[in-house]
C-alpha cells in the first residue's frame, strides 16, 4: 500500500478489491529463466564508477545552488533581506518564499521546500542562492539577513499532544473526530480500525498484558544524498535530472509549484544510491528549478549529509500502548492498541498504517486500534520501508512474546494458533486472500536456527510482520530490435534490482536468453504516467506490464509469421522463442525464431513492439517471520547480534538474489532501528547527531550473515505469483530483537533504541528491584 | 587560504609564529579536512608537516621508540617491534576510523586535536609517553598528559609544534592495553576509553601502574588512585574492584548523545578491569619470552 507522500492528510484506507486471477499455475511449472540468478545489468556500471547518480550530471554553464536553513526549530520569519547576497559578484539568482505562488494542491510541500510564514524545524529552507562557485554561494548565504521571532517548540509526540503544547499550525483541526474539535491542535488526524468487542474479549482472557512502548525517529540512511540538476530554458522548456524513486511524481509536483504544464518539464531519474521510501517526494528539486528559471542557467543542488538528516524525510517516532488477552491454551481473545506517531512539521505520520498493520498477523474476533497523526518541530517525515508498521508491530509482537512466556507456550506455536490465513477478516477490515504467514511460521519453527543451543547471556527472539503491498498506475513498453534483442522501457526507477527482474520476465515470456533483453528507466516524456517506486510494487506492477507487453509482442510476431506462411494467425503458436504453425498446419513450416521474425519485420509491417498500461490491482499481502539470537554484555549493556534468519513469503522469487537482498536489507535496517539509530534532539530543539558518526547505523562488522528462507505462496493477482518483497522485511526485526534482548538481559525492554546505556540501566534497575 | 609545505620543523614553526590570522597544522588531515569541508574552520594558513624528515620516521632510542608526529597509524602498526612492545598504544591508534583513514591519521594529530575521546591518547598516557615540542623558543619535552586542556585547546604556545612522541622501553614483566566502549564494532567514537600499563616483579606483585581514561571528562585523565589500588597487589579481584571504583570515581562525564553520566561512570570501571587483565596476560607473556615480544 502506498499513499501520496505529499497528501495533506492521510487518505481513508481503501478496501482491497477482489481482483482477477492472473496466476498461471501451468506456466509456473515450466519456468526456464524465472528463479535463476543472472548477473545484474547495472552491476558493471556501479562497480566501475560509470553509473551516473544524482550529483554526477554536469550541464554547460551549470551553477551551484545552496540553501539557507533555519537554525531555529520554530520561529516566525519576520523578514528576509537578500540585497547584499544579490549584489555579490558571482551570484546569479537568489530565491525566497516570494518566488513561489500559493498552491492549494500541494500546500504542505510548498511550505516544506521553502518556509513561508514560519520556520517549523531546524533545517527548514528559508532562501536559496545559485552562484558560479560553492565558495561564492556560501558567502552569499551568509549575506542573507533573516529576522526571526523565536517561538516555543516541541519535538516529542506526547508533549505535542498536550493541550498547552506550542501550536505549529493555527488552522490544524483534528480530522476523523466527530464532532470536529473547535480548537486547533497538533493532532492532524485520528483514525480507528477493528471489529468485535474488545472488552468482551478481554473478559474471556486468562492472562492480559498491557504495556507502553516508545520508538525513536530513524532515517532511511541511503548512501546517496539528494541531488539534482535543473535547467529551465528561456522558452520555459525545462529539464530536471534527479535521484528519485518517482520522477513522474516529481514532474507533477514541480510543474504545479512552478506553475507550468507538465509537458514543459522532462524529468530523468538518475541511478539511485538507495531510497527506502525517502526519495518519494521533493525537497531540493523545485528549489533548483526556481533558481534556474531566475538565473537562466542550469543549477545543481546536492545536499550535504547534515542537510539530509535535518531536512529530508526521516520516519516517525512513536509512543504506544498495547493490551492483549489470551486464554491458557493460547487463544487470543482480544487485542487493543493506541499508536501515537509524530511525523514532523506537517500532517502525514503513518500512524494509520501502523494501526492497520499492528494486529494483521492474527485472526482475531475482537480487535481495536486507534491512530494519532501528530505534528512536531521536526523535519516532515517521508516514507520509510513499510511506513508505520515496524513500530506498531514491535509493540504487539513484544506483548505476544511475553504472553507466550506467561502461559508457557512456544512463541511460534502461539502465533500459529492465532495466525491470519486465507479468508481471515483482517484487523484493518478486508478479508485476506491467499497468503503465507502460516508457511513462514512453520518454516521458522523447522529451521535449525530455532532449535540451536544458546550460551550464557544469550537470548532468542521471534516476531512476525506484515505489509499490504501496492500496485498502482503503471505503463511499460517493449521493443523488438531488428537483431533479435529486446529493449524494455519502464517508468519505475530501479531501487532494488527491478531491471534484472524485468529482463527475466520478458525473457521467460519471449523464450529468449536473459542476456538479449535490456531494460531502461525511461524519462517522463517517453512513457505514460507511472506511480512511484514504492509499496513494494515494481516487480509486481511493472513486471506484470512487461509480461503483458511481451504477450502483445508475441501476438504480433505470430501475426507476422502467419503473414509469411500465408496461414491464419490463429494457426500460429509461440513456443520456446519461436513461432510455430499449429493445428492443421503443424509441421508444415520451419518454426521462425524471434530473431528471424525481427530481421524481416521491415517487410512484414515495420517495427514490432508491445505496450501495456493499467492501474495494477491484486498486489497480494506479504508476511514474514524472523528469528534472532542476541548476546547482552551484562556489565555494559552492549548487544551483539549473533545469528539472524529471515523467513518471508515472496509469492514467486523472480531473481532470488535480489529477493534475499531485500530480506537482508530489511533485517539490517531493523537491527539499526532496534539497537542504536535515533534522532536525538537537545532541549534547544536542534538535532544533536546529524551525521553518521553519532547517528549509529550498523556497519558491516556489526552484523552476522543474514540467513534467508524464501517461502513461495503464489499471489493469484500476478501471472507468475509475484508478491512485493521490499518492505515486509523491516517489520519483524524491531520486535524480534527486542524479544531476544529481553530474554538475554532477563528484563523486558520497551523503548527503542536498545542502546547500551538504556539496556544497562534496565538490567541494573531490575537487579535493584529484585533486591 | 595559503598552503605551505616546509622542509624543517624550524621553518614550520616560524611560519606558524609569524601568521597573523588563523593557522592550522596539516599532518594526516583526517580532522582538519573534515573541519574545512564542513566550514567549521576557515584558516588563513595551512602548514603541511609531512615533508619534515624528523616528523615522518620511527627511530629506536634507549630501548624505546621515537615516533614522528606525521607518521600514520598504518605505518606505525606495521612496525612489528613497536607493536610487540606497546600493543595497547598501537591498538588505540589502530581503532581510529577506517582502513583508508588509517593511512593518513596520526597519533599526534589525535593528541593535539585535544578531543577527550581521542583513542590513541589514554594508551600514550598510560605508557607515560613524552612529547618533544619545537617552537620559537626552542625545544622542550612534555609528558603527553600535559598537552590537552579541553576540546580543541592545548598547552602548546603559538608557533609550537609537536615533533615526535617517545615511548620508553617496556620492562621485562610489563604490559599495556587499551579498551574503548562503542555501541558498534568499529567506525565509532569512544563513549569510554581506558589505557593501562602495568609492571610486575618476579613474584607477580604489581610495582608500577598507570591508568589513562578517555571520554569521561573535559580531557583525557591520568587516574592515580586507580594505579595506587593496583600497586603492591597481585592484581587479585579485591585490588581490581578497588581499581574499578577508583576509576569510576575519577570520571567527570556529561550526559550527551553518546552516553549518560551513569553509564560512562560504571563502564569506565568495567573496562579498566578488563584492560588490566589483558595487560597482565601480556606482561606475563613478555616475561616468559625473556622480556621481548
Amino acid at each position: 500500500m502506498a499513499r501520496n507522500p505529499d497528501a495533506d492528510s492521510a487518505p481513508a484506507p481503501k478496501a482491497v478489491k477482489t481482483s482477477t486471477i492472473e496466476f498461471d499455475a501451468d506456466k509456473a511449472k515450466t519456468f526456464k529463466v524465472v528463479g535463476s540468478r543472472p548477473p545484474r545489468p547495472d552491476g558493471m556500471d556501479k562497480v566501475t564508477g560509470r553509473a551516473r547518480f544524482g550529483a554526477d550530471m554536469v550541464m554547460p554553464g551549470q551553477l551551484v545552488g545552496l540553501i539557507l536553513r533555519s537554525p531555529h526549530p520554530h520561529a516566525v520569519i519576520v523578514s528576509i533581506d537578500t540585497t547584499a547576497a544579490e549584489a555579490l559578484s558571482g551570484v546569479k539568482s537568489v530565491i525566497t518564499r516570494d518566488d513561489f505562488a500559493e498552491n492549494a494542491d500541494h500546500h504542505d510541500v510548498l511550505c516544506n521546500i521553502m518556509a513561508r510564514e514560519k520556520a517549523l524545524y531546524e533545517g527548514h529552507a528559508i532562501a536559496a542562492v545559485a552562484a558560479t562557485s560553492k565558495a561564492v554561494a556560501r558567502k552569499a548565504l551568509k549575506l542573507i539577513k533573516v529576522d526571526y521571532q523565536i517561538l516555543p517548540h516541541v519535538t516529542d509526540v506526547d508533549l505535542a499532544m498536550a493541550p498547552d503544547a506550542p501550536l505549529l499550525h493555527a488552522d490544524m483541526i483534528t480530522s476523523g473526530v466527530t464532532p470536529a474539535p473547535t480548537k486547533p491542535s497538533n493532532i492532524a488526524g485520528r483514525s480507528e480500525f477493528g471489529h468485535g468487542d474488545v472488552e468482551a474479549g478481554f473478559a474471556l482472557a486468562d492472562v492480559i498484558i498491557e504495556r507502553d512502548f516508545k520508538t525513536a525517529a530513524t532515517h532511511q540512511g541511503y548512501i546517496e544524498p539528494h541531488a539534482c540538476v535543473a535547467n529551465v530554458g528561456a522558452d520555459g522548456m525545462s529539464e530536471l535530472w534527479c535521484c528519485t524513486q518517482g520522477h513522474f511524481h516529481v514532474r507533477q509536483v514541480c510543474a504545479s509549484l512552478l506553475g507550468i504544464d507538465v509537458s514543459r518539464l522532462r524529468v530523468t531519474a538518475s541511478e539511485i544510491g538507495g531510497g527506502f521510501g525517502g526519495k518519494t517526494t521533493v525537497f531540493i528539486e523545485p528549489v533548483a528549478l526556481a533558481l534556474s528559471r531566475k538565473a537562466g542557467r542550469p543549477v545543481k543542488i546536492a545536499m550535504s549529509r547534515d542537510e539530509v538528516f535535518k531536512a529530508s524525510g526521516p520516519t516517525a517516532s512513536s509512543s504506544m500502548n498495547v493490551k492483549i488477552g489470551v486464554t491458557k491454551d493460547g487463544h487470543i481473545t482480544a487485542g487493543e492498541g493506541e499508536f501515537r506517531y509524530q511525523g514532523g512539521a506537517f500532517a502525514g505520520a503513518p500512524a494509520d498504517f501502523g494501526a492497520m498493520s499492528a494486529f494483521a498477523c492474527y485472526a482475531l474476533d475482537n480487535v481495536k486500534t486507534v491512530a494519532y497523526d501528530v505534528v512536531t518541530n521536526r523535519p516532515k517525515g517521508a516514507a520509510y520501508r513499510a511506513p508505520g508498521a515496524p513500530m506498531s508491530v514491535y509493540a504487539v509482537e513484544s506483548v505476544i512474546a511475553e504472553l507466550a512466556g506467561e502461559i508457557g507456550m512456544d512463541p511460534i506455536e502461539l502465533r500459529l494458533k492465532n495466525a491470519a490465513r486465507e479468508g481471515t477478516k483482517s484487523s484493518y477490515g478486508p478479508k485476506f486472500g491467499s497468503c503465507g504467514l502460516v508457511e513462514t511460521l512453520e518454516a521458522a519453527r523447522d529451521h535449525p536456527h530455532y532449535s540451536a543451543p544458546l550460551g550464557p547471556n544469550q537470548g532468542r527472539g521471534v516476531a512476525s510482520g506484515f505489509w499490504f503491498n501496492f500496485g498502482g498506475e503503471t505503463c511499460s513498453t517493449l521493443n523488438i530490435n531488428a537483431d533479435g534483442t529486446v529493449a524494455i522501457a519502464v517508468g519505475t526507477p530501479d531501487i532494488g534490482g527491478s531491471r534484472a527482474a524485468m529482463c527475466i520476465m520478458a525473457a521467460e515470456e519471449l523464450g529468449i536468453p536473459y542476456e538479449r533483453v535490456r531494460t531502461i528507466v525511461a524519462d517522463t516524456s517517453s512513457l505514460g504516467y507511472n506511480d512511484t517506486t514504492e509499496g513494494s510494487r515494481v516487480t509486481f506492477s511493472s513486471g506484470m506490464a512487461v509480461i503483458k507487453a511481451s504477450r502483445k509482442a508475441v501476438t504480433e510476431m505470430c501475426n507476422r509469421a502467419a503473414m509469411i506462411w500465408d496461414i491464419p494467425a490463429e494457426a500460429v503458436t509461440w513456443e520456446d522463442g519461436h513461432a510455430k504453425p499449429s493445428g492443421a498446419n503443424a509441421g508444415e513450416f520451419e518454426p521462425m525464431s524471434l530473431a528471424e521474425i525481427a530481421a524481416t519485420a521491415s517487410k512484414t509491417g515495420g517495427p514490432i513492439a508491445g505496450h501495456h498500461e493499467y492501474n495494477a490491482d491484486g498486489a497480494g499481502v506479504s508476511f514474514g517471520t524472523h528469528i534472532v539470537d542476541t548476546e547482552v554484555d551484562p556489565e555494559t549493556g552492549r548487544v551483539d547480534i549473533l545469528r539472524y534468519t529471515v523467513v518471508q513469503d515472496a509469492g514467486k522469487a523472480i531473481h532470488p538474489d535480489y529477493v534475499e537482498g531485500q530480506f537482508q536489507g530489511g533485517a539490517v535496517q531493523g537491527i539499526g532501528w532496534a539497537l542504536n539509530e535515533e534522532y536525538i534532539y537537545g532541549e534547544d530543539g536542534r538535532l544533536q547527531n546529524a551525521g553518521f558518526l553519532d547517528y549509529r547505523m550498523p556497519v558491516a562488522s556489526d552484523l552476522p550473515m543474514i540467513d534467508t528462507v524464501i517461502v513461495e505462496v503464489p499471489n493469484p493477482g500476478h501471472p507468475y505469483g509475484v508478491r512485493g518483497v521490499g518492505e515486509t522485511g523491516i517489520v519483524p526485526p524491531l520486535a524480534a530483537i527486542a524479544n531476544g534482548v529481553s530474554a538475554a538481559a532477563g528484563v523486558r525492554l520497551t523503548e527503542l533504541p536498545m542502546s547500551p546505556p538504556r539496556v544497562l540501566k534496565a538490567i541494573d534497575d531490575a537487579k535493584v528491584a529484585a533486591q | 587560504m595559503r598552503y605551505e609545505s616546509p622542509q624543517t620543523i624550524e621553518a614550520a614553526s616560524a611560519l606558524l609564529a609569524s601568521e597573523a590570522g588563523l593557522a592550522r597544522i596539516l599532518a594526516g588531515g583526517t580532522d582538519l579536512l573534515v573541519q574545512l569541508r564542513s566550514g567549521m574552520v576557515e584558516p588563513d594558513l595551512v602548514v603541511d608537516v609531512k615533508n619534515i624528515p624528523t616528523m615522518t620516521s620511527i627511530v629506536e632510542e634507549n630501548g624505546g621508540y621515537r615516533i614522528g608526529a606525521a607518521v600514520s597509524s598504518a605505518v606505525m602498526n606495521e612496525h612489528a617491534d613497536l607493536c610487540a612492545m606497546w600493543p595497547g598504544v598501537m591498538e588505540g591508534a589502530d581503532l581510529i576510523g577506517s582502513t583508508q583513514v588509517q593511512g593518513r591519521a596520526t597519533m599526534v594529530g589525535n593528541l593535539c586535536n585535544c578531543g577527550p575521546a581521542a583513542d590513541s591518547v589514554p594508551g600514550m598516557v598510560a605508557a607515560n609517553a613524552i612529547a618533544t615540542i619545537v617552537g620559537p623558543n626552542g625545544r622542550r619535552e612534555v609528558p603527553v598528559i600535559d598537552i590537552p586542556v579541553a576540546p580543541g585547546k592545548s598547552t602548546l604556545a603559538k608557533g609550537e609544534i609537536v615533533e615526535s612522541v617517545f615511548l620508553p622501553a617496556q620492562v621485562k614483566r610489563g604490559g599495556d592495553a587499551y579498551l574503548r566502549f562503542i555501541p558498534r564494532t568499529e567506525m565509532d567514537i569512544a563513549v569510554v576509553g581506558v589505557g593501562v600499563n602495568i609492571e610486575l616483579d618476579d613474584s607477580g606483585v604489581c610495582t608500577h601502574a598507570r591508568v589513562g581514561l578517555g571520554a569521561v571528562a573535559i580531557k583525557v585523565l591520568l587516574v592515580e588512585d586507580a594505579a595506587k589500588a593496583l600497586i603492591g597487589s597481585k592484581l587479585d579481584d579485591a585490588a581490581l574492584d578497588k581499581m574499578a571504583a577508583a576509576t569510576s570515581a575519577a570520571c567527570k562525564p556529561i550526559n550527551d548523545k553518546r552516553g549518560t553520566i551513569e553509564f560512562r561512570t560504571k563502564v569506565a570501571g568495567v573496562l579498566a578491569v578488563r584492560a588490566v587483565k589483558i595487560a597482565l596476560e601480556r606482561a606475563n607473556k613478555r616475561a616468559s619470552n625473556g622480556g621481548e615480544k
